[in-house]
């Protein structure tokens, strides 16, 4: 049999400590260096020494790498370090979690940082906890005038902060009416034209073919297709630190109540577009589908998705609602942002105009429409030769300049808010109208809790 | 540490040896290393981040001193008491469970008489917590999906059709205790194993010979004599339990945030040090955790006689 020893006496467990203790000083090194004196720069936020020697540190996700790629092949001369991190997709937060660190160690930051997200200049511009922005004023002279005022109007308005432009949209993500022409002209059915005519169709889809869809509730950004396109004002970011929410309005209200009755006919399912459960159902049974543009190549043409072959899909003008002009929502969409705290601000620039308006990337390459218009007509035009798409793609054009400017972007997720409230009781079988106000409650919740005073 | 000292004095005295000092032997210079190293570590790794989170808990963002402010905020956040309970939930069902399940699984194993039966049963029961915390979260998330579930044929007869009808929060605490349960228990059953193959052979068989029957004998002799490990494993598990956060985030990420990404007290503190940039904030939740497991552990402690000599 194993014997222990007893407990070991005091003495000996206060030299074990001792020299514990010596060991830990002798491997605690010094912290390390700190940011280095910032000067106020002429681009109207304070910078440090600059030298246009200095290597540039990109941090992009796997799908950007492909744009830090092509920088270096345009411009071999810049020296330039690629880091891939998850582009702060899916709520992760990462961008914002990691530069906080960087403001506690005084050190570190990357020079240019992409981001799935469209919300990360709501942070990004402000001080935190007294240290210095970490996004760079674009329009304050670093990024040309000329520039900026040919990206598609609105686009830059998530980036827009207190009338300051912190980052560069990579790309637009409007929400359009993606169909299949095909199986439409085969059920005999028209395109609706306003959100009257849609639930309509819906309808008579239950009835007369059943199994087929016409949308899905079942992905956080529900709100954004939905709610936004009907002007509900569940997100109005009214300034840097003040948001007003009101889901109890009329506009809230017809769009939560066209939900309910095809949630209740089986039209628009509560799953998610990106689950295995979504593809093996409903593949083939897509009539339509509101969604943003990237739905075309992350869902329609996508051999692990639904793989519509081409010559089917059609895209038609977001619905309006009857007597109303149409307006439709926002999906995300990347940026790009600079740091303020960059040593080679000309370089960081210049990686930043290249990924966002370049030929050589937007056009060529990127797989979402591009933010900046000469860029976008060029991507269109390539499209349209595919041949893959049954109808032209003008639809996805006038959308981008037709998103509804009442709903903002905040710190907090609008998609996590609904995420977490409402599709749980959506699969408890509760109605959409009778949630509203626990829907207001949790958004107003969740701003409080990111420092905004709700009205 | 502790336990295993103890433990060893008890096994001293009921071997009739007194544990007096051992004298100074020439190898004890190599058991102050060993030690020193374990001991460093502990100082780096768990000492000085719970001081520095004591610190941070009493200070603002400025470092000036904050009284009480830190934790009147978290309990006052509209994501405490939800979390609170959630946890709370989960503990009462995993515990139980854990308890009332490895124990009489133990038991029944260690009286087979077939060798390689009881071996093989052994291994299948451990073979589970082979697998470290995220993968079998990662695992479970197909168990959990009709969809793509072996069994899911089980799950369409208990009326869930969809992965979202699962993971509705009334479901959550069950399904972490379940995915708790399946990967720690099977290393507990193997240690209560061996703590049955120490009940002195002469000790069972008196109660046999005095006419008690397998579950007198389960009941009456090798119950009373496995309580320390009971409430050791209790002890254990708890410290662990309380610190949820693997699991639901996880859940939360695959569920596409469906599963709220504050589930869990834990959750909750990394939202706040790292979503708000609050880290006071997230000490406090972190120390109020400590509180509340060591309070819990001390009912253990006392109710399992922990440090009772025999």
């Amino acid at each position: 049999m194993v014997r222990f020893r007893p407990v070991p006496n005091l003495r000996a467990l206060l030299t074990a400590a001792g020299s514990a203790a010596a060991l830990t000083l002798a491997l605690a090194g010094c912290g390390g260096g700190g940011g280095g004196d910032s000067t106020a720069g002429s681009y109207g936020f304070p910078q440090v020494a600059q030298d246009d020697k200095a290597a540039i540190t990109v941090w992009v996700d796997a799908d950007r790498t492909k744009a830090a790629d092509a920088f270096k092949k345009a411009n071999p001369g810049v020296p330039i370090q690629v880091v891939t991190y998850d582009g702060s997709a899916n709520g992760s937060n990462s961008f914002r979690t990691k530069m906080q660190l960087f403001d506690r160690a005084q050190s570190g930051w990357p020079d240019v940082v992409f981001s799935t997200q469209n919300n990360d200049a709501a942070w990004a511009s402000q001080k935190s906890n007294g240290k210095q922005a970490f996004a760079a004023v674009l329009d304050g002279g670093l990024v040309a005038k000329d520039t900026l005022d040919k990206f598609t109007p609105g686009s830059l308005n998530p980036c827009t902060v207190d009338g300051k432009v912190y980052c560069l949209r990579n790309d637009l993500a409007q929400a359009v009416l993606w169909y299949n022409k095909s199986l439409l002209d085969q059920f005999g059915y028209s395109v609706p034209t306003t959100w009257q005519e849609y639930q309509a169709l819906g309808e008579k889809v239950a009835q007369e073919h059943p199994g087929y869809i016409v949308g899905t509730v079942g992905d956080a950004w529900t709100p954004e297709v939905f709610f936004w396109a009907s002007k509900c004002e569940a997100n109005g970011i009214t300034g840097p630190k003040t948001v007003t929410v009101n889901t109890g309005t009329p506009q809230c209200r017809r769009a939560a109540a066209m939900l309910d009755t095809l949630i209740k006919n089986g039209t628009t399912p509560n799953i998610s577009v990106f689950t295995p459960e979504f593809v093996k159902k409903y593949t083939g049974k897509v009539l339509l589908m509101p969604g943003p543009a990237w739905y075309a190549g992350a869902i329609f043409n996508n051999p692990e998705s639904l793989k519509v072959p081409g010559g089917q899909l059609g895209v038609a003008p977001p619905p309006a609602w009857q007597g109303e002009d149409a307006v439709t929502g926002n999906v995300g969409g990347g940026t790009w942002f600079v740091s303020s705290h960059s040593k080679n601000l000309k370089a960081a620039e210049s990686f930043v105009r290249f990924a966002t308006t370049a030929d050589d990337y937007q056009v060529a390459v990127a797989p979402g429409y591009p933010a900046y218009a000469p860029a976008a007509e060029k991507w269109v035009t390539k499209q349209e030769a595919s041949k893959y798409y049954a109808t032209s793609l003008q639809p996805v054009v006038t959308a981008g300049t037709a998103i509804w400017p009442g709903w903002g972007s905040g710190i907090f997720s609008q998609e996590a808010v609904w995420a977490k409230t409402m599709t749980p009781a959506i699969a408890d079988g509760k109605s959409l109208v009778a949630l509203l106000p626990e829907w207001q409650t949790a958004i107003k919740n969740q701003a409080q809790v990111d420092g905004y005073t709700v009205k | 540490m502790t336990v295993i000292d103890n433990a060893a004095g008890a096994a001293a005295v009921a071997t009739g040896r007194s544990p007096g000092r051992p004298a100074r032997r020439p190898g004890s210079a190599m058991s102050y290393g060993f030690v020193s190293i374990y001991a460093f570590l502990a100082l780096v790794f768990g000492i000085l981040p719970a001081v520095y989170a004591l610190y941070l808990a009493f200070t603002d963002a400025e470092g000036g001193f904050a009284g009480l402010a830190n934790f009147t905020k978290v309990i006052g956040d509209f994501r405490f008491w939800p979390a609170a309970t959630h946890v709370a939930l989960y503990l009462v069902i995993w515990l139980v469970a854990l308890v009332v399940l490895v124990t009489l699984l133990a038991v029944i194993v260690h009286a087979i008489r077939v060798r390689w039966l009881s071996r093989t049963l052994r291994f299948v029961f451990y073979l589970p917590g082979a697998l470290a915390g995220a993968s079998s979260v990662l695992l479970w998330l197909f168990v959990l999906d009709p969809t793509a579930s072996p069994v899911s044929g089980l799950l369409r007869l208990l009326g869930f059709d969809s992965f979202v009808q699962v993971i509705v929060p009334g479901n959550l605490p069950v399904v972490f205790a379940i995915i708790a349960f399946w990967t720690g228990a099977g290393g507990w059953i193997v240690i209560m194993y061996g703590a049955l193959n120490n009940i002195s052979a002469e000790v069972i068989e008196a109660a046999r010979v005095d006419g008690a029957n397998a579950v007198q004998i389960a009941w009456r002799i090798q119950l009373p004599m496995l309580r320390k490990w009971i409430s050791y494993m209790g002890i254990m598990s708890l410290a662990a339990g309380t610190q949820l956060f693997v699991e639901p985030q996880l859940l939360s990420q695959a569920s596409n945030a469906v599963v709220p990404n504050d589930y869990s007290l834990n959750q909750l503190a990394y939202q706040y040090a790292f979503q708000q940039n609050d880290f006071n904030g997230a000490a406090a939740i972190s120390l109020l955790l400590l509180v509340i497991a060591l309070a819990l552990s001390a009912v253990f402690v006392t109710r399992g006689g922990l440090f009772e000599r025999d």
